[in-house]
């Protein structure tokens, strides 16, 4: 109440806390003025002057005093001597709309999505459910992940509003610090975070704290990867899957299947386009961006984004299926295929896909050898080049235009 | 075993830093496949941002090829933290400052 008394007349926020706790105040005194947060998955300059475009009334507010964001600018209120209002209890209508959410960069333009707080209610829930944390204890939440990432605002916050759970304030970063947080909160207790935070964690040599759950999404884990997450935290390993449009639909036990499990009510239906989702908390039937075979009513697979489709001589494929065939190799730590913008020197016209790997301990015959077995030849990496680490942002996705000027520097390199 | 350890808990003097400035470089750039030669980067320029232009995701790294070669593990709530990453020299004074190996 008190935050939202201090908001200023524009009705889009942007929610620039980086403490979760002082995010949620702002978001939940944002509901209560009946103003619209706005969720870019980037506040880079240009992601900002888009926002003005989009919102001409949209002001930034902040808890840290350098920020620079370029927009009028509103700090958190400090508490000290603040007079505490009465507790009243609140009434959020479901069709209030709560978010707008934006597409991340790696499919083109940002698009603008309406969440209404019903919309967004009904997900958690489902997911909650998911995660078994409506047992009637009390689970505490520790996140990697930023809480204005649509995955972050998800399992974290909205995840620990709606199942009478707590999170943890902090937005540990260095292996080091997010141990001593999850070792930290009581039990039981559940860690929200990425493929690449999860690949530091266990790169560090730092001692592990159990964890009840692990939750990890953004970009698919690899297998191996996930088995080991499970071994060293002596816990069980959930993916998640989901849409910037959906929000969440689906996760899996990715140790001990590749197929995903929709939430409840969720179904899917593929028409010669695409795949789309409906029901559950979807409401709408919705295209999905990614190629997604049926495999039951209620279980799917995921064999990557339309827009990663190659074709080369009539074979098809898409970059994620040969990623992740690449990242399931004993020894390859991470890496990505990308197909060449203009292949100059192919004679025959065909686009080739090439790759970056990091793969320490192996070399370019070895890892050759195994993808061999694992991917027609025709989709072999030209060429396959070894790296120290590939150029992911800070939510642990490889957005394109980064992904290319990095593989073409390399291929300079080489 | 302290006996040995403990020389190498004191600050270095700068002289010798030159050095480990330039070890630690030559880290940095391997680890992230720098398109910067080690010698050409500031010892002053800050490492984050702007100056060398390195992402969280790069911070991450190196910390873990800290944790490696020198033995330490770095915290974002030490007071130093905000300092380490400020330029080349912080971070190798840091380094000489904490290093267990």
């Amino acid at each position: 109440m008190r935050v939202a008394a201090a908001l200023p007349g524009g009705r889009h926020v942007l929610n620039a806390c980086s403490d979760r706790y002082r995010f949620t105040v702002t978001f939940a005194a944002s509901l209560v003025a009946k103003k619209v947060s706005l969720l870019p998955s980037t506040q880079t300059p240009e992601v900002i002057r888009q926002l003005t475009e989009f919102a001409p009334d949209v002001f930034c507010l902040t808890d840290d005093s350098r920020c620079q964001i370029d927009l009028p600018r509103v700090r958190f209120p400090d508490a000290a001597g603040a007079q505490t209002v009465p507790w009243q209890p609140l009434q959020i209508e479901p069709e209030s709309l709560a978010a707008y959410v934006f597409t991340s960069g790696s499919t083109g333009t940002p698009l603008p999505y309406k969440k209404t707080w019903g919309r967004l209610v009904n997900c958690v829930r489902f997911e909650a459910e998911r995660l078994g944390l409506l047992d009637g204890r009390s689970h505490a939440i520790v996140g990697t992940v930023p809480p204005q990432h649509m995955y972050g605002f998800e399992s974290t916050v909205l995840l620990a509003l709606q199942s009478g759970n707590a999170f943890s304030a902090g937005r540990p970063f260095y292996p080091a610090d997010v141990c001593s947080e999850l070792g930290s909160v009581p039990q039981p207790r559940m860690l929200v975070s990425t493929p690449v935070h999860l690949r530091t964690l266990l790169a560090a040599g730092v001692h592990l704290p159990s964890a009840d759950l692990v939750l990890s999404a953004t970009a698919p884990l690899s297998q191996n990867l996930a088995r080991e997450v499970e071994q060293r935290f002596e816990t069980r390993l959930l993916e998640i899957y989901g849409s910037t449009e959906t929000g969440q639909i689906a996760s899996r036990r990715t140790a001990h299947t590749v197929e995903w499990q929709l939430f409840s009510g969720v179904r899917l239906f593929s028409d010669t386009e695409q795949t789309w989702a409906e029901g559950g908390h979807v409401e709408q039937p919705t295209p999905m961006c990614d190629v997604l075979e049926v495999t039951a009513r209620d279980r799917f697979l995921l064999h990557g984004r339309l827009s990663d489709l190659v074709n080369i001589a009539g074979k098809r494929s898409s970059l994620s299926y040969l990623n992740h065939q690449l990242n399931a190799i004993p020894g390859v730590v991470d890496g990505a295929f990308f197909v060449r913008e203009e292949d100059e020197s192919s004679s025959t016209g065909v686009t080739r896909v090439a790759a970056l790997v990091v793969a320490p301990s192996l070399d370019a015959a070895a890892v050759t050898e195994q993808l061999r077995k694992r991917i027609d030849p025709v989709f072999l990496p030209r060429p396959l080049l070894f790296v120290d680490s590939l150029p992911r942002n800070d939510t642990g996705k490889l957005p394109h235009e980064a992904l290319l000027s990095f593989a073409t520097n390399a291929m300079k390199r080489a | 075993m302290s006996d040995k350890a403990s020389p190498l808990r004191q600050p270095a003097p700068p002289a010798d830093n030159a050095v480990l400035q330039r070890e630690v470089a030559d880290l940095i750039v391997a680890a992230l496949n720098l398109d910067v030669a080690a010698a050409d980067i500031d010892p002053q320029a800050p490492l984050y941002g702007d100056g060398l232009g390195l992402d969280s995701i790069d911070i991450l790294e190196i910390a873990l090829v800290v944790s490696k070669q020198y033995g330490i593990q770095l915290r974002a709530d030490s007071e130093e933290n905000e300092q380490i990453f400020r330029s080349l020299r912080y971070l190798a004074d840091y380094i000489a400052a904490h290093r267990t190996k």
